[in-house]
């Protein structure tokens, strides 16, 4: 039975779809991603399933309760690491846990007693006393983390966990999702780097304008949806080339910008020719998740 | 790529969920769940606890400024323009002063709690979010400040009545009945304040508030002259004025009588603070859970 099994889940604000009849269930132990641009309806399906916002029609359960029916009883055995932080700013690192664990009905005392290897967990063990105001982005992060985890949850949903974090702050985090995982949490995170997803998710679905567009393994949706080697060409006579050249050589073609992709099964001929274009750059590469996210959410940007 | 693809199936997107919409009858939480009756629970008391931390961390500036203004003024104008005027309402104008000032003080901080205070922490720091992701309800953090703003705004009027009795203005005995009284004041404001911090985009948006509602009050409920020195239509007015009934129950209180129209007085505070907390609820509940 799925930890958290939603079926035909839609919900609208106003005249837009924010969710547009999702089917998602997420197995005890694996880590799931919604992988998704901005306005994909990522977070919404989140606060759905954690019973922040009733759907206008189709049906979800977590640990077997239905949503948002018993959400409140459901939500003792889960940790959610929010969008954005909102931790207390007025309580030192240690109080903010303190406060997170009453909210849970746990007692002071064994709050106390789990607080010393949640800091661990954080790398913040010398920050126990500090202000909030005191943290860098990335402690704040890693203390909202902890802080999810005050209740040692089943289940943890976390929102864009390393969205405005720099490289180092990132795979911090990262590293301890990883823990976590090899924990035997079930983990339900939403992204929009692909990087992220590859590295964590299990399994991960697409979303896009309030509809999963596909679902599977990192792998398997590269394999699926694209062609194993692309290459990317730039340089002024780019367009020429592609219509002259390109498009024989390679399986797919694909412009963004100034970039063309060039998919390919086999990308030997295309190098070599490549090789004699003295006015065009090109990186060689394997095909990427991003790839599979860009081909089925298209190309355009985003607001 | 391009164009074509991208319009196509947005614009027909569009149509299916107005219809869905329009088939559905609306979004957001169903009327049952948006109207349901306020949940009262004691999970309340971990909101309730993580403001009294924070405050006890603030409680020195907190107290002062609570604390100081009133009685300041309640000093001030009972000595300085008590001085001028023979009695008022048949006592010094000074004890006539304390009990429109209790009920004042009591009303300005279970307003200022809910209004600036709250939506700091609904809005601005979004610690009710933080609340709301673990096993508690809306209805559990509402209650919370509720009470908190309760238990403050009586910390604010015992603050004076100590210095009604430092002063010996009035007897301990008599003055006692003056602790319930204030926390029904309490519960009168802060039900009323939830209703704007539900409704507020912005903290200036409470100036309106305080413009259109707290000053007027202050001014034409009794604090600092009697009610019936005014003309009729402003005598009309202060009566359906909550602070007009809290002053009609603490003034003879301090001044050692009993109050008239005791259940009326008390029905209408009970019933600004519980309609303003139900109307609060319902309007946080449509804000923060749709």
């Amino acid at each position: 039975m799925p930890l958290l099994n939603i079926k035909g889940l839609r919900k609208s604000y106003g005249a837009l779809e924010v969710v547009a009849g999702i089917d998602i269930a997420v197995n005890a132990g694996e880590c799931f991603g919604l992988l998704g641009p901005n306005g994909a309806g990522k977070t919404t399906t989140l606060r759905l399933a954690l019973g922040l916002t009733a759907p206008d029609s189709g049906t979800i359960s977590l640990f077997d309760l239905p949503v948002p029916g018993k959400a409140r009883e459901a939500r003792i055995r889960v940790g959610v690491v929010p969008q954005m932080d909102n931790l207390d700013p007025d309580f030192t690192v240690r109080e903010n846990l303190m406060a997170y664990g009453r909210y849970f009905g746990l007692k002071d005392a064994e709050t106390a007693r789990r607080i010393p290897a949640l800091l661990e967990f954080a790398g913040l063990e010398h920050r126990a006393d500090a202000r909030i105001d005191a943290l860098s982005g990335g402690m704040k992060r890693r203390l909202t983390l902890a802080r999810a985890l005050v209740n040692d949850p089943d289940l943890i949903f976390l929102d864009e966990p390393t969205t405005g974090l720099d490289p180092q702050a990132r795979h911090m985090i990262w590293q301890r999702l990883r823990e976590l995982i090899n924990q035997g949490k079930t983990l339900v995170l939403t992204t929009h780097f692909m990087e992220e997803a590859e590295r964590l998710c299990d399994r991960l679905c697409i979303m896009d304008r309030g509809k999963i567009i596909a679902t599977g393994s990192p792998r398997a949706l590269i394999e699926q949806h694209i062609e194993p080697e692309v290459l990317e060409v730039v340089g002024e006579e780019v367009d020429a080339w592609a219509e002259q050249y390109g498009r024989g050589l390679c399986q797919r073609l694909e412009k963004t910008g100034e970039m063309l992709f060039c998919y390919t099964r086999d990308s030997r001929a295309l190098l070599e020719h490549l090789k004699s274009q003295s006015s065009l750059r090109y990186l060689h590469r394997p095909a990427s998740l991003e790839d599979v996210f860009l081909k089925l959410t298209g190309k355009e940007l985003r607001d | 790529m391009g164009f074509s693809r991208d319009l196509r199936p947005h614009s027909r997107r569009g149509l299916r969920s107005y219809m869905h919409e329009h088939s559905n009858g609306q979004s957001g939480m169903n009327r049952a769940a948006l109207f349901r009756l306020p949940s009262l629970s004691l999970r309340f008391i971990p909101v309730w606890r993580r403001n009294f931390l924070v405050w006890r961390k603030l409680a020195i500036p907190s107290i002062l400024g609570n604390l100081a203004d009133p009685a300041f003024y309640m000093l001030g104008m009972g000595y300085g323009l008590g001085g001028l005027l023979p009695e008022v309402g048949g006592v010094p104008y000074l004890t006539f002063l304390a009990a429109g000032t209790v009920c004042y003080s009591t009303m300005n901080s279970a307003t200022f709690e809910v209004l600036y205070s709250g939506f700091s922490r609904m809005h601005v720091q979004k610690t009710w979010e933080a609340i709301l992701n673990a096993p508690l309800t809306l209805d559990d953090v509402l209650l919370g400040e509720l009470v908190w703003a309760v238990s403050k705004s009586l910390l604010s009027g015992v603050a004076i009545l100590a210095i009604v009795w430092a002063l010996g203005l009035a007897g301990l005995g008599q003055t006692l009945w003056l602790l319930p009284l204030i926390i029904l004041i309490g519960f009168c404001f802060a039900g009323m304040g939830l209703v704007m911090n539900a409704l507020s985009p912005n903290y200036d948006f409470f100036m309106y508030y305080f413009t259109l509602v707290i000053t007027p009050m202050v001014l034409l409920c009794g604090v600092f002259y009697p009610v019936d020195q005014l003309p009729s239509w402003l005598q009309t007015v202060s009566a359906w004025l909550p602070l007009t009934h809290a002053i009609s129950l603490a003034r003879p209180l301090v001044q050692g009588g009993e109050p008239q129209h005791i259940l009326a007085h008390v029905s209408a505070l009970l019933a600004y603070g519980s309609i303003g907390y139900y109307i609060a609820l319902v309007l946080t509940r449509r804000r923060l859970l749709k």
